[in-house]
């Protein structure tokens, strides 16, 4: 009974002394304000580690005079927390929106950071298809990569509501138009512009320095990047690499993915294995890239398996 | 018979899945647990196994670079004056969910001496080949793959387009001049359009489910001698693609006929391409 009582009075003293621990723990993650009310961090160029928390891939949030919309939540959902705290330094305003540009984890292990806010969460048609097939996948590969701390706590949570075509949004005086493209990237592909500033969040659509990853289409990637030019923004937030002036960010991509895609179809014609397109396919696109190694032979095995059935 | 294995192993790899969320807490490390011996079980009803080293050989990259897409390749190494035979050759990765991927009936007159698939590779794990022999015996050998880094996944890139191939089968010789005027053999290979869905995959938010759909017999001969029988299990990569080392045996027509799980019957024949001989 004593024992009982004591706990009540000690157990709000403990809940108290928590939050205030959690909050004062919660390091906030280091944003630019890249434009009025836009903010951007720009993840590592690196593969998803313990060490870095899984924070290789850019996120960012807009603040509209009635909310906030955040566009992906990065690699952990420490890193997400992170981002939360970034955007609470910064705005009291109900964050209505949570967009994430794929299914790749790297993009969303930090959604559960906003699960409790009365949020909406906007994805490509397909990307509730993509998180079932891969979601359990990517979770227990990760563990593997970045721990169990890291990793218990993530949670993938799915999208509410689907763009196909076009959909736009608005945060108080400022829209968002979102875009569903074809499968490029990835099967699940969804880019931002923010209309005010003139700013198009590429997801990985669009990727500087870190070799590019296909885990979709390499020629429906090829055929996204024409249409992907002619959106009127002035500068884009790759989904890896530095913000850059649109559409000059696309060069060097489209030319590591036209090389890669007519060095593979070489080897095709000549009747090579596919092993061959891992060991030679991209070689000459090496020097210009980061990650160059750690991806470029996957991405000639993907390329190979779908233009041999050209 | 052999359907019905398959089927079996489907379900013990179904089941196996739900542990190994558990398994993984536990240890970080991929090979504390080797589920080996009890495939050798289930697979090869305990047979004895022979070392291999002298009757296959298994070609696979150290690493998967796309858990999609791993190439291996299959070598007979026995050589021509040996008077044994390869009759079939098991393709077991054993840490997949459903472990047995494939297994090659080498046909009686054809002389396949090389092999080459591509598989899904869902972690760090040994991949073993076992040779059966006309003698009855079994001879493994084996090779060990790490798992892909990064966002790669054993799963479907482009599903509409995966469907829209569903049955196309494209068939495709390739000259060996090289290697045609000793032996006389010949490369060609077949691709068959299919999603080979696993059917493993549901997601405990989205309530998505994705029902097993995959090729799981396909039959290669020269005119009416059998070249290749194949039977495939889920952990063959979408658009199974078979591309095979034969000795032509003078046949004018190589035809292809494959079944998946859904009861489709896929079929085609085309005329052999003697230049390359």
């Amino acid at each position: 009974m004593i024992h009982r009582s004591l706990n009540l009075v000690l157990a709000p003293l403990a809940m108290l002394a928590g939050v205030a621990f959690a909050e004062e723990r919660q390091s906030a993650l280091p944003v630019s304000e890249i434009a009025p009310g836009l903010f951007v961090h720009e993840g590592a160029t690196a593969l998803m580690t313990r060490e870095n928390e899984g924070a290789i891939a850019n996120v960012g949030f807009i603040i509209g005079s009635e909310g906030v919309a955040v566009i992906d939540t990065g690699g952990s959902l420490r890193e997400g927390k992170e981002l939360l705290a970034a955007i609470r330094k910064r705005t009291e305003k109900p964050i209505s929106y949570v967009i994430n540009t794929h299914a790749h984890p790297d993009h969303l292990f930090g959604n559960a950071a906003f699960g409790e806010h009365g949020t909406r969460f906007v994805g490509h048609k397909n990307l509730p298809r993509a998180l079932a097939v891969r979601g359990q996948f990517y979770i227990d590969a990760f563990r593997q990569i970045m721990g169990n701390d890291l990793i218990d706590e993530v949670r993938i949570l799915p999208p509410t509501l689907l763009v196909d075509g076009t959909l736009t949004i608005d945060l108080g005086h400022r829209k968002l138009t979102m875009r569903a493209w074809p499968t490029a990237h990835s099967d699940s592909d969804l880019t931002v512009v923010d209309e005010q500033t003139g700013t198009l969040f590429g997801g990985d659509l669009v990727f500087l320095n870190h070799v590019p990853v296909v885990d979709g289409s390499i020629r429906g990637w090829l055929t996204v990047i024409d249409e992907l030019a002619g959106i009127s923004a002035s500068r884009v937030v790759p989904g890896h690499g530095p913000v850059s002036r649109w559409p000059d960010a696309l060069v060097d991509e489209r030319r590591y993915l036209e090389q890669l895609a007519a060095d593979v179809r070489a080897l095709v014609a000549d009747g090579k294995p596919i092993t061959a397109a891992a060991e030679t396919a991209g070689a000459s696109e090496r020097s210009r890239w980061q990650l160059f190694d750690d991806y470029n032979a996957r991405n000639a095995t993907t390329a190979f398996s779908e233009i041999e059935w050209e | 018979m052999l359907g019905r294995h398959s089927r079996l192993l489907l379900v013990a790899g179904f089941l196996a899945a739900v542990p190994f969320g558990a398994r993984s807490i536990q240890a970080a490390t991929p090979d504390s647990y080797d589920p080996w011996p009890g495939l050798v079980q289930d697979i090869f009803n305990n047979r004895p196994m022979n070392d291999g080293a002298e009757v296959i050989a298994i070609e696979m990259p150290y690493r998967a670079e796309d858990a999609a897409i791993v190439p291996v390749t299959l070598r007979v190494k026995l050589p021509p004056a040996d008077g044994r035979r390869v009759v079939a050759i098991t393709l077991v990765i054993d840490q997949n969910p459903a472990p047995m991927a494939a297994r090659f009936e080498l046909g009686r007159d054809s002389l396949v001496s090389e092999i080459s698939t591509r598989v899904r590779v869902n972690s760090y794990t040994d991949v073993h080949a076992v040779a059966e022999l006309n003698d009855g015996r079994l001879y493994m050998t084996k090779t060990f793959v790490k798992a892909s880094g990064g966002c790669s996944a054993p799963a479907a890139k482009n599903a509409e387009e995966a469907k829209a191939r569903l049955g196309q089968i494209r068939f495709r010789q390739f000259a060996k001049p090289s290697d045609g005027p000793q032996s006389g053999a010949r490369e060609a290979q077949i691709m068959i359009g299919h999603p080979n869905n696993s059917g493993l995959q549901m997601d405990q938010v989205t309530r998505l489910y994705i029902p097993a759909f995959f090729v799981n017999e396909l039959r290669i001969w020269q005119d009416d001698t059998l070249v290749l029988a194949v039977q495939g299990g889920i952990s063959i990569s979408e658009d199974p693609n078979i591309r095979f080392s034969y000795v032509p045996n003078g046949a004018k027509r190589i035809r292809v006929e494959a079944r998946d799980t859904d009861g489709h019957v896929f079929q085609n024949e085309w005329k052999v391409d003697n230049s390359g001989t």
